[in-house]
C-alpha cells in the first residue's frame, strides 16, 4: 500500500501555476521549414536518439515497430479520462458496483477492459463529506493510465510532486479548490504497483441521472483529486 | 473548465515514441515495470536536484536518458552503437533532398 498521509488545516496561498509546465517547455530545436530547404528537416537530437534505439532493437528482433505504433495509437485515441469517468458515474448510480469497486477496483476495472498493462493494482479512494483524497507520485509519475490516459505535464512536474504531499491545501487552492477547514485531506502516493482513482463526491441536483449524463460531470482533475466533479449547471 | 479542454496527449512525436518503446519493451518481457520505475524515479530525482523539472520536455529527456542507460545495462544497446546509429540517422536526414523519404543506410525508413 502506498504511503497515506492525513493532513489537517492548511493555508490558501497560491504558488503552483498550472500554466508554468507548458510556459517553461523549451522550444523544440526544430527547423520550422523553409520552401528552399535543401534537405529533409532534421528532427531534434532526442528524436534521433530514440530512432537509434528503435533501429538497433528492431534489428535484433527485440522491438516490433508495428507494436510501438499500436501503443501510440491506443494512447492517443482510445485511452483517456472518459474511461475513468464511466467508472465513477457507474459507482455513483449503482451502489452494488460501488461496493465492489471499493473492495477490489483492480478486478472491477479489468472486467470493464481497463486493465493495467504494467500489471499494477488499482485502488479506488472515495471522497466523502469528511474526507478529500488526492493522488501524486513522488517517485516519478505513476498514474492509472487505462483509466485516465497519459498524465498532464503538471502531474509530472517537480512542483506538484513535491508540494502535493507537503502542502496539499495550497496546491488545491492553486487549482481553485477550497475545502472546508474541518475536511481532512488524504494524499495517496502512487507506486509502480499501486495506482489510485479518486471517486469524487456526486454533485447535488443529479438525482435520477443516468450513467452517461453523470459521466459528463466527471473531470480528469476530479479523479486525481485536484478538482471536484462539475455541478449540473456547469456541465 | 481547463481540464476538459482538448490538449495533445504528447507534446512532441518523440515523446510518444520513447514512451511506446518503453511500454513495448516492458510488455515483451525485457524488464519489469517496477524496475523501470525505480530507475526513472532515481533519474528524475538526480536531474531535479540540478534544476526544477516542469514535467514537459525535460521529463521526457530524463526518460530517454534513463532508458538509454537501462538498455546499456541490459546489454541491448551499447552507448557507442547508439551514438553511431544516431549519427547515421542525422547524416541520412542531412543528405536526403527535402520532400523525399529518409532512408537509413541498410534500408530502414524513417
Amino acid at each position: 500500500m502506498g504511503a497515506r498521509q492525513d493532513l489537517g488545516a492548511g493555508g490558501t496561498q497560491p504558488g503552483l501555476d498550472r500554466s508554468d509546465s507548458r510556459a517553461h517547455c523549451p522550444a523544440m530545436p526544430h527547423d520550422t521549414g523553409h520552401d528552399d530547404h535543401p534537405h529533409a528537416l532534421l528532427p531534434p537530437d532526442p528524436a534521433l536518439r530514440v530512432k537509434a534505439l528503435e533501429t538497433i532493437l528492431t534489428a535484433k528482433g527485440v522491438v516490433d515497430p508495428a507494436a510501438m505504433d499500436a501503443i501510440i495509437d491506443t494512447y492517443e485515441t482510445k485511452i483517456g479520462p472518459r474511461n475513468g469517468a464511466a467508472v465513477v458515474a457507474r459507482a455513483w448510480a449503482d451502489d452494488g458496483f460501488r461496493a465492489r469497486l471499493m473492495q477490489d477496483a483492480t478486478a472491477v476495472v479489468s472486467e470493464l477492459g481497463f486493465f493495467g498493462r504494467q500489471g499494477e493494482h488499482v485502488v479506488a479512494v472515495e471522497n466523502t463529506a469528511d474526507t478529500h483524497n488526492m493522488v501524486v507520485c513522488t517517485l516519478c509519475s505513476c498514474y492509472p493510465w487505462p483509466l485516465l490516459g497519459i498524465p498532464p505535464a503538471w502531474y509530472k512536474s517537480d512542483a506538484y510532486r513535491a508540494r502535493a504531499v507537503r502542502e496539499p491545501r495550497k496546491v488545491l487552492a492553486d487549482f481553485g479548490v477550497t475545502l472546508p477547514g474541518d475536511k481532512a485531506v488524504r494524499v495517496w502516493d502512487s507506486t509502480a504497483e499501486i495506482r489510485y482513482l479518486v471517486i469524487p463526491e456526486r454533485p447535488l441536483g443529479t438525482e435520477g441521472w443516468d450513467v452517461d449524463r453523470l459521466s459528463a460531470l466527471v473531470t480528469r482533475d476530479s479523479m486525481i483529486g485536484t478538482g471536484l466533479a462539475l455541478s449540473p449547471d456547469a456541465a | 473548465m481547463t481540464d476538459n479542454a482538448p490538449e495533445p496527449v504528447f507534446e512532441a512525436p518523440w515523446h510518444a515514441q520513447v514512451f511506446a518503446l518503453t511500454v513495448h519493451l516492458n510488455e515483451s518481457g525485457l524488464f519489469a515495470w517496477p524496475d523501470w520505475a525505480e530507475r526513472f524515479g532515481a533519474g528524475l530525482k538526480a536531474r531535479g536536484l540540478e534544476r526544477e523539472l516542469d514535467g514537459g520536455e525535460d521529463y521526457f529527456l530524463v526518460w530517454l536518458e534513463v532508458l538509454e542507460s537501462f538498455l546499456a545495462e541490459l546489454g541491448q544497446a551499447a552507448p557507442d552503437e547508439v551514438e553511431r546509429v544516431r549519427a547515421d540517422w542525422e547524416a541520412a536526414y542531412l543528405t536526403t533532398p527535402h520532400g523525399e523519404p529518409v532512408v537509413l543506410k541498410g534500408g530502414v525508413r524513417a
